[in-house]
């Protein structure tokens, strides 16, 4: 086996460990957290693998640098370290998660068992900073004016929503 | 290269990782981990996909890596806000627990 094929499993590994880690983990929110930042970086290089250089930065330095870390924020300024509500034991969630469970499970082996082609071979320039720049500033200006106006709109909620009193 | 098939079944572990979560827990910022999470398992999935037909030799396509910079940008815009709700609901209940407003709930 390649050794691309060998780190792409390692990662894949790695990522649904610890998001299975941050998922079942009751007693402690950082650590649900720092499950939670493995989980983004093993992507991040699930995405080196792919080819896609410029967004596997990205991932990193947004999810792992910018949202976890927002995350562990509240989680300290609230002082909620402790997660002291257990999961649900309803039998409705239980009905639901064991039904998603199977489906996924035994769609698994269907896909595995080869629908798609082999990868072909990527063009220069795929997945650096120039092509991706030309695609968004061309093809794709009005989705990121809409993207940029939407920041805006999530920046001036968070402050209203956060603000002790609105005066 | 690993087929795209393996990519796809990692997409689909991941974001059933993250309904479990989301359907089980019942601290509101876990669930908004959990969130972050499936939104991930879409972002594998376009980028593998994206990769599959990556254009030609001149003119790569990053339209999936394009979507996927946009996924990242609402999930961003969706923590923030997320969280400015998390902090008002704990500053007005002292609890981060969803099962205490269920006020809008059938």
């Amino acid at each position: 086996m390649e050794i691309s094929a060998v780190l792409f499993y390692v990662f894949a590994g790695l990522a649904v460990i610890s998001a299975l880690a941050m998922v079942l983990n009751v007693r402690n929110t950082v650590a649900a957290a720092m499950s939670l930042v493995v989980t983004m970086v093993s992507i991040g290089g699930i995405f080196v693998l792919l080819d896609a250089y410029l967004v596997a930065a990205l991932q990193i330095m947004v999810y792992g640098g910018a949202i976890v870390v927002l995350f562990l924020f509240v989680v300290m300024l609230l002082n909620l370290r402790t997660d002291d509500f257990p999961p649900v034991g309803l039998r409705l969630a239980k009905l639901g998660g064991g039904l998603l469970v199977v489906v996924v499970v035994s769609a698994i082996p269907r896909l595995l068992g080869g629908v798609f082609p082999e990868i072909p071979a990527a063009p220069t320039g795929y997945g650096g900073y120039r092509a991706l720049g030309i695609a968004l500033y061309t093809d794709y200006v009005l989705l990121v004016e809409m993207v940029s106006l939407l920041l805006l709109a999530a920046i001036v909620g968070a402050l209203i929503l956060a603000k002790r009193k609105i005066d | 290269m690993v087929p795209i098939e393996h990519v796809i079944a990692l997409s689909a572990a991941l974001f059933t990782i993250g309904v479990g979560g989301v359907l089980i827990r019942r601290n509101l910022i876990v669930i908004l981990m959990s969130i972050e999470l499936m939104l991930n398992a879409v972002n594998v999935a376009l980028i593998g996909f994206n990769r599959m037909w990556p254009g030609i030799e001149g003119a790569p396509r990053m339209d999936g890596q394009v979507f996927v910079l946009m996924v990242i940008t609402v999930a961003a815009c969706e923590v923030a806000v997320g969280l400015g709700i998390l902090i008002s609901m704990f500053r007005n209940r002292d609890s981060v627990n969803i099962d205490e407003v269920n006020l809008l709930k059938w």
